[in-house]
């Protein structure tokens, strides 16, 4: 018995659900976790088309830095569902037409015609000692080198950004500086000053 | 009666096999996670003069046992308006993906039970989910100490994580390969030929971060005892809490494994190409020097949380982003460049 199409249909299943659920549960919490569920079984799909290198990409980038930080801003938000639902019905209408006329669209570009099964032989299975991350790097560096090396600088020009955006420092708030802390010497805090000792004077001035 | 064992074997099917190895390779985990605890308390004991636990079984060795029948008979008491699903889903995510990982690592050579291509992103990418179960307890929690406890976690894995990740891709560089069992062979030939000498800033960065990323002291902010009471697991009890416990030295463990395997030459003898030695020693088997060099690592753990204070949480944000990433970027150029050159006697 062949194992690999009932785990296609299970996984199938769940990525379905679990991507239908996201945007219809009332906790954002969940929607979170039911998106890292579609990733997780997304990965496992691509697993089954012997694509491992991008399956457990799609695991580290996705399920643990960016879901992660997703999930980080949603469990501190506190979102009132009736003041966000108040609208449902006055946008419903066109929100219903400008969704068909999206399905439409990308009918018209993936139809059958294009992307048929005709077009997409089954792939075919590879040798047990066939390395998709080489595969990939290989074509990386080579055929696709000029794109690679675009997108690179395009994410170094959004990082810069990034960072520019959120440097403002306030100047009403107080910031501790380590690199000024770890250079601070006894000799900047405590002074140490030499003096005969005093007499004491008489016995009833003693305590004062 | 080996040849029997072996037709015996192989009349086994398939997915028996390979749950029989899973529980060979589990419950020793689980042992050394309980044996763990109690050498933890010895050795912050002694390094405190004092002495530990002694009072249950012989020198205190039942001690483990003790502890777990213990939080095995505690109630589980769940707190009002917590989110049920996700207070027992928490320890569970926490406990899982630091007993998956092990199923890529190597043992000896060839002893281990999935030789996969992509063995160290495999790992990496399990780390990264060890975090889920660490956030979902501290939200679902109900309870602002968890909630604080669950978002300094969450900003300080992530933040390691990088480092880290940059740190293995060094070991990439060098060794030619994801695969665990590769990595180690690439070191083979001599104490000197392991990746902790060429790659000796990246070995330490990746240390430092695994501490971090097992929540260890000094980086143990997410629990924090003496700012908020202890962090994400303040509202677990019994057997939920051991999980959580489980799973943090089950990770403590791993990344002992996962630094001996990819800097200290995994199960290869340290005395190789030595003439004497190597034969004097060679009675060891290669499991049993990668226990070593884990016991070894281990001990770093226990003492490191015995001598250094804890972190200030900006001291720990500033280390992992200015200091670990910035060193492990310098390093990676040195190590393309060396081999590149294929300098000896690592790389050529």
């Amino acid at each position: 018995m062949n194992i690999e199409p009932i785990l296609f249909y299970l996984f199938s299943t769940i990525l379905v659900i679990s991507a239908g659920a996201v945007v219809t549960v009332r906790n954002p919490v969940f929607a979170a976790l039911l998106l890292v569920l579609a990733f997780f079984t997304c990965a496992s799909l691509w697993i089954l088309l012997e694509a491992e290198f991008l399956a457990l990409t799609l695991v580290l980038v996705y399920v643990g830095a960016v879901m992660v930080l997703f999930l980080f801003v949603v469990m501190m938000l506190d979102i009132n569902l009736t003041q966000i639902n108040e609208g449902f019905t006055k946008y419903a209408a066109p929100g219903i037409i400008i969704a068909a006329i999206i399905v439409i669209e990308i009918g018209l570009v993936l139809g059958a015609d294009k992307f048929g099964l005709e077009h997409y032989p089954n792939p075919v299975g590879h040798d047990a000692d066939y390395s998709n991350t080489k595969e990939i790097g290989n074509v990386l560096y080579t055929v696709y080198l000029y794109p690679f090396e675009l997108a690179a600088v395009i994410l170094v020009v959004a990082i810069i950004a990034a960072i520019s955006l959120a440097q403002r420092r306030r100047r009403d708030s107080k910031y501790q500086d380590p690199s000024q802390q770890v250079l601070v010497r006894r000799e900047d805090r405590v002074r140490i000053i030499k003096m005969a000792s005093e007499k004491r004077r008489s016995s009833g001035e003693e305590d004062s | 009666m080996i040849e029997l064992l072996q037709s015996i074997w192989a009349e086994v099917p398939l997915v028996l096999q390979i749950v029989l190895k899973i529980v060979v390779i589990v419950v020793p985990i689980m042992l050394s996670v309980a044996y763990l605890t109690l050498a933890e308390r010895k050795v912050i004991g002694y390094v405190q003069v004092r002495i530990g636990p002694n009072r249950v079984g012989p020198r205190g060795l039942l001690q483990p046992i003790a502890d777990g029948l213990k939080l095995a008979l505690k109630e589980i008491i769940i707190p009002t308006n917590a989110n049920r699903f996700l207070f027992i889903l928490g320890p569970l995510l926490a406990l899982a993906p630091a007993l998956a990982a092990w199923a890529v690592i190597p043992f000896s050579e060839n002893v281990i039970l999935a030789d996969i291509d992509a063995g160290l992103l495999y790992v990496l990418a399990l780390a990264s989910l060890s975090v889920y179960g660490i956030i979902l307890a501290g939200w679902a929690s109900n309870s602002k100490y968890a909630l604080l406890g669950a978002i300094r976690s969450g900003a300080q894995m992530v933040s390691y994580e990088i480092a880290m990740g940059f740190a293995l891709v060094g070991v990439l560089l060098a060794a030619g390969s994801l695969n665990l069992q590769d990595i180690v062979l690439a070191q083979e030939g001599s104490i000197i030929h392991w990746f902790w000498l060429p790659l000796l800033p990246l070995f330490l960065v990746y240390f430092i971060s695994g501490v971090a990323e097992t929540n260890r002291a000094p980086f143990d902010v997410s629990e924090g005892e003496s700012e908020i009471v202890a962090g994400f697991h303040v509202e677990y009890s019994g057997m939920a809490f051991a999980m959580f416990f489980l799973a943090e030295y089950a990770n403590m463990i791993l990344v002992a494994a996962l630094t001996a395997l990819m800097f200290l030459g995994g199960w290869l003898s340290p005395f190789q190409g030595i003439p004497g030695l190597e034969y004097l020693f060679s009675w060891i088997p290669g499991f049993g020097w990668l226990l070593i060099k884990m016991a070894v690592l281990l001990f770093l753990f226990l003492w490191f949380r015995a001598t250094f204070p804890r972190y200030r949480y900006d001291q720990i944000m500033r280390l992992g982003w200015k200091v670990l990433i910035p060193v492990t970027i310098v390093w990676l150029l040195v190590v393309a460049v060396a081999v590149l050159a294929q300098l000896a006697p690592w790389f050529d």
